[in-house]
């Protein structure tokens, strides 16, 4: 058998998104036209738009379709930072790079001067520091832009009390991974912007959405026909947004049992290996992932073992060659890069069954001794 | 067996990897990360270290349907290859760094994490064979005598050769492109790589004048007379005869060879082309990829160049090195360089000259 355990990475999509994406692959017409074809197309895309605005909790105008979560990020980002003259970017340390590597490049190009919140040993942002930033530089600071769960250890962030301290700062959330998973409500929250994705959620690739606060108006990353509320050009890609609002609207994510799934892996864990650490166990996090270190091994080896068994995990971060790196989600919480880099992401969806439970638990324990074999003699 | 194949991304280890699929082997590939500042693409004829190696690689696994990993090799590349590089010509001798890179990486540090993991052995596209006989498990020359890798290989010991397969050791070149193409692996017309991977530009007396700085000292002939200065003695060579830039020229014109590099004084001494002449060696730390050598004097060759020639000679071990006396006198060897013996075609083993006269 093989095991599927990565579905924070990408999970399947929904029966009912295939369905709905097939019938609309099969649909002639472009959104923006005005004749009978492009109007009929552009109905679909509405309905989807208004059932997403609905699962989380916005107005239909505040959707912006994207090509990626990743390009919602970048949007976000940029976006907010030029539409100001203020320079200071504030955000968490634990960003995705989608977050991170946009605020980079705008501290490279832009002038931007990055400021990153840290986290406590548990994984969640330091509240009190974020505070004494605001106070201390409060007219300079562009944007806060802090995820709602973080992607490698599944830990919730006190999104509520950042906007909170932020006041009339404009936040950016990166809801990728929470996004169906967790109760999640743009206006309850206070967001000025939001990002969420199509293949965290059941839906296809491909396809993601800025969520932006009427009125709100950013500059623009493509021009182009101005499609989406003139800040995203290019043709709609209704597909996959029938797709992702199909799988959106199922609700078919069944958080209780996903926690009890990764709940009995991570207690069956801990008996076969009590050295083992569950990183950000002691906080609130998704239901479906868990982030543990076993001490003494590298995490390339002990993927490449259970890959070999047919049980698909993660190791967190590599670089463009491919190269498995430290994370800087774990160093951002005090592992060093060695311990980081002897941690492993398991991550549960709709999908994931008892059975593989005990599978991959069936096939850790020799995993994990010839990945401390495999480690010490790279030490030697 | 389940096996480790090293992949480059070039057509050599890509055709070995699929060989070893069809022979039954389970086989996972894995590209070796040996720079941790990669190139994004490779230039010239210089391999394996850039982003596009480790996507053709990657891409060859693909096709050829077998898991693919990439394993970080850069901290024991750079200590075991690089560094030696480096202080071997700061000692005035003339490394090969690709045999360190067979000796430290490929079937050290990869084979001994392979089977740490439970596999049995690696598989690599270097161009040798290997043979049972009632010596165990030897090493051999491969047939395309233009492509042989045995000379690199001859730093393995009987154990890493056990643990070592070469599929194409037994074809030509020309038919491996041919068999890659048929396997449709896009990697079929990619040039062979040349030269020293970690040197981009091919230049290695400026890669080490970068590192080591540019020390100038005198070049002098055998009596002492300083003839002339260089920059830096370490980007000479034995048996070097161009570049020079000597000023006083000889009393019969005749051109003047590197004879020596003295790192200490950093002096380079130049002389005749018949003072390049050397008769014996001897190399230091020995390995035997067979039965071990004694002091008993033995015939077969001994070659001192990648894809130099297997010179006549007579072989033993005197204290520990390994001394080969040349039938025919060979003009311009460097300390530092590796001596590989050979008795037909299988390798004897190797040594690192540390000594000639």
């Amino acid at each position: 058998m093989s095991v599927y355990l990565d579905h924070a990475a990408t999970t399947p999509m929904f029966d009912v998104a295939i369905d709905a994406m097939n019938s609309s692959l099969r649909k002639l017409g472009n959104p923006s036209s005005l004749h009978t074809e492009g109007r009929s197309t552009r109905k679909d895309v509405e309905d989807a738009r208004e059932k997403i605005a609905k699962a989380a909790h916005c107005l239909a105008s505040e959707v912006i379709f994207t090509g990626s979560g990743t390009e919602a990020n970048n949007a976000a980002i940029k976006g907010l930072f030029w539409r100001t003259d203020k320079k200071v970017i504030v955000v968490s340390s634990i960003e995705h790079h989608a977050v991170l590597d946009p605020a980079h490049w705008l501290v490279e190009h832009e002038g931007a001067e990055l400021i990153e919140i840290p986290v406590t040993t548990g994984g969640v942002i330091d509240l009190e520091f974020l505070q004494k930033v605001v106070a201390d530089r409060r007219n300079e600071i562009a944007l806060i832009s802090v995820m709602h769960s973080n992607n490698e250890t599944g830990v919730i962030q006190p999104i509520a009390d950042v906007v909170s301290i932020a006041g009339d700062i404009p936040v950016h959330c990166d809801a990728v991974q929470s996004f169906t998973k967790v109760p999640l409500s743009f206006k309850e929250l206070g967001l000025f912007a939001m990002t969420i994705s199509g293949h965290k959620v059941g839906g296809p690739l491909g396809i993601g959405a800025l969520i932006l606060r009427r009125a709100v108006e950013i500059p623009a990353l493509l021009h182009g026909g101005g499609q989406e509320r003139d800040i995203r050009s290019g043709t709609l890609n209704a597909p996959s947004i029938v797709g992702l609002a199909a799988a959106v609207e199922s609700n078919l994510f069944d958080a209780k049992k996903v926690a009890a799934l990764r709940n009995s892996f991570e207690v069956g864990v801990m008996a076969a290996r009590p050295d083992a650490v569950i990183n950000g166990q002691s906080a609130e996090r998704l239901p479906g992932i868990s982030n543990i270190t076993f001490p003494g091994t590298q995490s390339d080896s002990l993927l490449l073992l259970m890959d070999s068994q047919k049980v698909s995990c993660s190791t967190g971060a590599a670089c463009t060659a491919g190269v498995h790196r430290p994370s800087h989600v774990l160093m951002a919480m005090g592992l060093t890069d060695v311990v980081s880099q002897s941690s492993l992401r398991f991550s549960f969806g709709s999908t994931s069954t008892e059975t593989d439970v005990a599978y991959a638990l069936s096939v850790l324990p020799d995993v994990i001794t010839r990945g401390l074999a495999a480690h010490s003699v790279g030490r030697k | 067996m389940k096996i480790i194949a090293a992949m480059s991304g070039g057509v050599d280890s890509a055709v070995a990897a699929a060989r070893a699929v069809e022979a039954g082997h389970e086989v996972i590939g894995v590209h070796l990360a040996l720079s941790s500042n990669p190139q994004k693409y490779r230039s010239g004829a210089r391999g394996c270290c850039t982003i596009e190696d480790s996507h053709d690689a990657r891409r060859a696994a693909d096709v050829i349907g077998i898991p693919f990993y990439i394993w970080d090799m850069a901290d024991e590349f750079h200590e075991g290859v690089v560094e030696n590089f480096m202080s071997e010509y700061a000692a005035g001798r003339t490394p090969n760094p690709c045999l360190r890179c067979n000796e430290k990486i490929k079937f050290a540090a990869v084979l001994d994490r392979a089977k740490a993991m439970g596999f049995d052995g690696v598989v690599t596209g270097h161009y040798a064979r290997t043979r049972e006989s009632d010596m165990g498990r030897t090493l051999h020359r491969a047939i395309d005598p233009l492509k042989d890798q045995s000379y690199v290989l001859a730093v393995l010991n009987r154990e890493q050769i056990n643990g070592a397969i070469f599929p194409l050791g037994d074809t030509e070149k020309v038919d491996i492109r041919i068999e890659a193409e048929a396997r449709g692996l896009a990697v079929a017309q990619k040039p062979d790589s040349h030269d020293i991977c970690f040197v981009p530009s091919g230049d290695n007396a400026g890669w080490l004048r970068d590192r080591m700085g540019s020390e100038v000292g005198p070049i002098v002939d055998q009596a002492g007379n300083k003839l002339g200065e260089h920059k830096g003695a370490y980007t000479y060579t034995i048996g070097q005869r161009k570049g020079l830039g000597l000023t006083v020229p000889t009393a019969d014109g005749s051109p003047r060879f590197v004879l020596k590099i003295e790192p200490v004084s950093n002096t380079v001494v130049v002389g005749a082309r018949e003072d390049l002449a050397v008769t014996s060696m001897r190399g230091e730390r020995p390995i035997f990829c067979g039965p071990e050598v004694g002091a008993a004097p033995l015939r077969g060759f001994v070659q001192v160049r990648a894809h130099g020639a297997a010179l006549d000679c007579t072989y033993y071990v005197d204290n520990g090195q390994l001394v080969a006396e040349l039938d025919a006198p060979l003009l311009g060897l460097a300390t530092g360089q590796a001596m590989v013996i050979y008795d037909g075609d299988r390798v004897v083993g190797s040594a690192t000259i540390c000594e000639t006269a």
